[in-house]
């Protein structure tokens, strides 16, 4: 087990890690997510020992290994650019942790092509990383990271400089790969969508701290705040400021619905409430809503994202089918009142009301 | 071509318009490309004049020298170049000049490497304005450290070794390398190096096994450049030497005999200094256009 506590981290007076506690269990997979520069890099080179923290202790395993240098842990770490040694051939930086181990001739034989054969790497053992394909350099990374048979495995952003389709069938190769070595396994992601598709538990990260860490579907549901409300959700979390009086949400920009039963108990005042882009409905199935001007519209195939300016926010709507809707359009946007996000004006969710179906 | 010219000029009855326009079009053309290649030509021919001259005076008599004006050899003799290859005050010259050229490559780009790494890789107080100062050692013509040098080997008893020589012209060459492999070495992710520590790497292992042939090009160009330094300056070298390391440059100075000047004899010299640094420029030369950019391209 992984424990990091209270760690910090302070680079020239700026900070850049603050105050995280995390403790990962052996064999589980966890997600690191948070936009870029909230500390997801920092992070992982902190648990990797790359970096020390300025205060804090990270332990594994029981053991602190507070400022042990990195390569006196047994970790593994694959980075965002394809990072491999480019004079040599893909089979010696596939064994190279393991000839630095000292490990014998036959063993490193057996294991570089096992992990090359997991990772489809074997025709190209023989060829140096920089004729091969920006998919198959980040191969050959995540094979070393593979036969060193590490406790710890971090991946920051290992898919981002991938195109699309190796990206969808490397994140489900990914995850099985490394669950066979039982190590923890740690991905740092910008996509909130790669870590539902993923699982396993997530911490969202924002300007260095931790918002929030807890079983990835768990914490997209019922976030504990609106900062890691705006964090997992993509497209951006539509916020809008209400007053709760009477039974009724209501706010600037002709907001004004009935509350729904889930949120009945809620004292009277002013609150925050998001509103997911996937649960505006175009037109009116939905009891509350609102009317706005269309701002522009992307058909993305199937989908079409509508954004819009309610009361001088950014709003965005994703609508299920191919919308006709021109820029300047006046529409009706609706949405179930049970299924908003309900935060308190200091953006702490508001008891068990922020939990909703999602 | 001659008679097309002539009817295109001539304009005769007959003949189409777009013809003649098309003829002029491509006599116009094929000027264009003479005075294209024309100039390069030029270029490269008063480039070669001098050198052409010095090879053409090695292989003469000094007779044909002095007397005449011959643009080849009319009784070619490798006299000049006998001479040099079995006489040891001659030939040392070049062994000497050799010797401290090598010892002063190898220092200077064992030196550099490691500053460069550091200036490459860490951040430290004033190291910005540490790499500048670097620079300006260079920026002082040698002349100004021939004193103090002097002075200063005089009392440790360096005068006339090959070390002096070399580590004089380390003032030079080891800014001149740091500067060069601090380029290539920002070229290289750091991530690699931590990769590498990842891996288990030691620094001395990752530096030699995984760092320096990532770099072997701009240690090639920062040698290359220590070499032309160093092989070329003169008034150090003359300064620091008397008779045992003296340089080939200051031996050439000495054919001024009470016989007057040994024109051939020069010239055989001066042929036998190019070559080992043209022999160098080969094999840098696809990097060379880098390491004039200090590496930064």
């Amino acid at each position: 087990m992984l424990e990091l506590i209270n760690v910090s981290r302070k680079v020239g007076g700026e900070d850049h890690i603050i105050d995280v506690s995390l403790a990962l269990d052996r064999g589980s997979l966890n997600v690191l997510l948070g936009p870029t520069l909230a500390g997801k890099t920092s992070l992982m080179r902190l648990m990797a020992g790359l970096d020390a923290p300025t205060a804090g202790k990270v332990v594994m395993d029981g053991k602190d290994v507070t400022g042990v240098p990195v390569r006196k842990r047994n970790v593994a770490m694959v980075y965002q650019q394809f990072i491999n040694y480019p004079t040599l051939t893909v089979y010696e930086n596939i064994a190279s942790p393991m000839r630095i181990a000292g490990r014998p001739k036959d063993e490193i034989d057996r294991e570089v092509r096992k992990a090359a054969d997991l990772l489809q790497m074997t025709p190209y053992l023989d060829r140096t990383p920089l004729n091969l394909s920006g998919g198959q350099q980040q191969r050959t990374a995540l094979a070393r990271a593979l036969v060193k048979n590490a406790e710890l495995v971090l991946l920051d952003e290992p898919l981002a400089n991938l195109d699309y389709k190796l990206r969808e069938e490397l994140r489900e190769e990914l995850p099985k790969i490394f669950a066979a070595t039982g190590a923890i396994f740690v991905y740092a992601t910008t996509e909130p969508h790669e870590a539902l598709l993923l699982g396993g538990s997530t911490a969202t990260l924002s300007k260095g701290r931790v918002t929030q860490f807890g079983e990835t579907t768990a914490v997209y549901r019922r976030p504990d705040d609106l900062i890691t409300a705006t964090t997992f959700s993509d497209p951006p979390l539509n916020v809008l400021t209400v007053t709760k009086r009477g039974g009724r949400f209501s706010g600037p920009g002709n907001v004004d619905f009935a509350v729904s039963s889930r949120h009945a108990d809620l004292a009277d005042g002013p609150y925050r409430i998001g509103v997911r882009a996937h649960r505006l409905a175009f037109g009116g199935p939905h009891a509350a809503g609102f009317d706005v001007s269309v701002a522009l519209t992307e058909v993305t195939g199937s989908e079409t994202f509508i954004h819009a300016e309610l009361a001088g926010r950014p709003l965005v709507a994703l609508i299920h089918g191919i919308k006709r809707v021109e820029t300047g359009d006046t529409v009706h946007l609706s949405f179930d009142p049970a299924d908003i996000l309900v935060f308190g004006e200091d953006g702490r969710a508001v008891s068990a009301s922020a939990a909703i179906a999602a | 071509m001659s008679d097309h010219v002539s009817m295109a000029a001539g304009g005769l009855p007959g003949e189409s318009r777009s013809e003649t326009a098309f003829r002029a079009r491509e006599r116009v053309k094929s000027g264009h490309f003479r005075a294209k290649a024309l100039i390069p030509i030029l270029y490269i021919l008063f480039l070669l004049v001098p050198i052409y001259w010095l090879v053409n005076m090695s292989f003469k008599t000094n007779g044909e020298i002095v007397s005449t004006m011959t643009l080849f050899p009319h009784n070619p003799t490798l006299k000049n170049y006998a001479t040099i290859f079995t006489d040891p005050s001659w030939y040392m010259g070049y062994v000497n000049s050799m010797i401290y050229v090598v010892m002063n490559m190898v220092i200077s780009v064992a030196a550099a490497l490691p500053a460069a790494y550091a200036f490459s890789r860490y951040r430290f107080l004033g190291d910005k304005h540490l790499f500048f100062w670097l620079l300006t050692n260079r920026m002082a013509p040698p002349a100004v450290f021939a004193l103090p040098f002097f002075q200063l080997y005089s009392a440790f008893g360096l005068i006339d070794t090959h070390i002096a020589v070399a580590l004089a012209h380390c003032l030079f060459n080891v800014p001149l390398a740091v500067w060069i492999l601090e380029g290539f070495m920002s070229g290289v992710p750091k991530e690699i190096d931590e990769t590498a520590y990842i891996d288990g790497y030691s620094f001395p292992k990752f530096f030699f096994k995984i760092f320096m042939p990532l770099i072997a090009s701009g240690i090639g160009v920062a040698a290359f450049f220590c070499f032309m330094f160093s092989w070329v300056e003169l008034l150090l070298a003359r300064t620091l030497t008397v008779t045992d390391a003296k340089p080939i440059a200051a031996i050439m100075t000495r054919t001024v005999s009470a016989a007057g000047i040994d024109w051939g004899l020069l010239a055989a010299a001066g042929v036998l200094t190019i070559i080992p640094g043209a022999i160098v420029i080969w094999f840098v030369r696809n990097y060379i256009a880098k390491g004039f950019a200090l590496g930064r391209v």
